[in-house]
């Protein structure tokens, strides 16, 4: 998990052009949006096509959405448990 | 009679060099291509906003040439934030970054639209981009010309003034396409409102284009 968890925040590094930030300064449970990363609603819907693009995997309503992308954590437990 | 605008202060960014009011403030010591001058020119003005590197080229190339103005002389501070006007004119539109986007979508077997690229294929992001970090709610429009049209954009700006429709005005060209880019932009305001007229232009097209060629 350890390993998925350094993967992916460099992957949203990558696809948030967050470019001041490194895999240090993201806490893996802090939320993502408002507070945490104060990532945005555009950001949100670039942590869905990374995840379609990078894991196959679609996200299928907005309340599945918020609970998947609430935090780095999250994102790395939903892969681990549907990636096929 | 009309009253005197006067050009307090303008701001040229091209061939990895920026120059407020005439003078260089700013060069890469080498060529470099212009997501990375840009860059390098955001950090040495130690300009502390994050949403920048999320921009699309155009806007961080408007976005960059307003603060520049701004920090010499933000007009926010002292007018009210709907006296405040962009006008701003190119001949490609957001073209470079709809190619971008196109990318995202041309090959069926990866399909992915990106909606973070999408945001800016409309060439007036750029000027939202510029609204929002300081807080300007007058008018703003975007005009696309195949060339730099100072008569129409001096004619336009003059309009909003004497119609008493802003107070000051950015106004400008903010071009980008591929490697080439190049921006101008210029602070307007009646000349009463100025303290020091000192080192002002006076607005008439013939000065506009002269600080443009300078």
């Amino acid at each position: 998990m350890e390993e998925l968890i350094l993967k992916l925040k460099s992957e949203i590094i990558e696809a948030l052009n967050l470019e001041e930030m490194s895999v240090d300064d993201i806490d893996s449970e802090a939320p993502l949006f408002i507070e945490g990363l104060g990532l945005d609603s555009i950001d949100a819907l670039e942590l869905t096509v990374l995840l379609e693009k990078k894991y196959a995997l679609k996200i299928q309503t907005a309340d599945e959405g918020k609970k998947i992308l609430y935090s780095v954590k999250s994102m790395a437990e939903y892969i681990s448990q549907n990636k096929k | 009679m009309s009253e005197q605008l006067i050009i307090s202060n303008y701001c040229k960014i091209a061939d990895n060099t920026v120059s407020l009011n005439g003078k260089l403030i700013f060069k890469c010591d080498i060529e470099k291509k212009f997501p990375e001058f840009i860059k390098e020119a955001y950090k040495n003005f130690q300009i502390n906003y994050p949403k920048f590197f999320k921009m699309d080229s155009l806007s961080k190339l408007g976005f960059l040439t307003a603060e520049m103005i701004i920090k010499k002389e933000n007009p926010v501070g002292n007018f009210k934030n709907e006296d405040v006007s962009i006008i701003i004119t190119n001949s490609s539109s957001s073209l470079d970054t709809d190619i971008e986007y196109s990318k995202t979508i041309n090959d069926a077997d990866n399909y992915f639209p990106s909606p973070s690229v999408f945001v800016y294929t409309l060439p007036n992001i750029m000027i939202g981009e510029i609204c929002i970090k300081n807080k300007i709610n007058g008018e703003n429009t975007f005009f696309i010309s195949e060339k730099f049209d100072i008569d129409f954009l001096y004619k336009y700006v003059s309009n909003i003034f004497e119609t008493n429709k802003t107070q000051c005005c950015i106004f400008g060209r903010v071009e980008l396409m591929g490697e080439k880019y190049e921006s101008v932009l210029y602070l307007v305001k009646k000349a009463k409102d100025c303290i020091n007229t000192n080192e002002s232009v006076i607005f008439e097209p013939e000065n506009i284009k002269k600080l443009y060629i300078s």
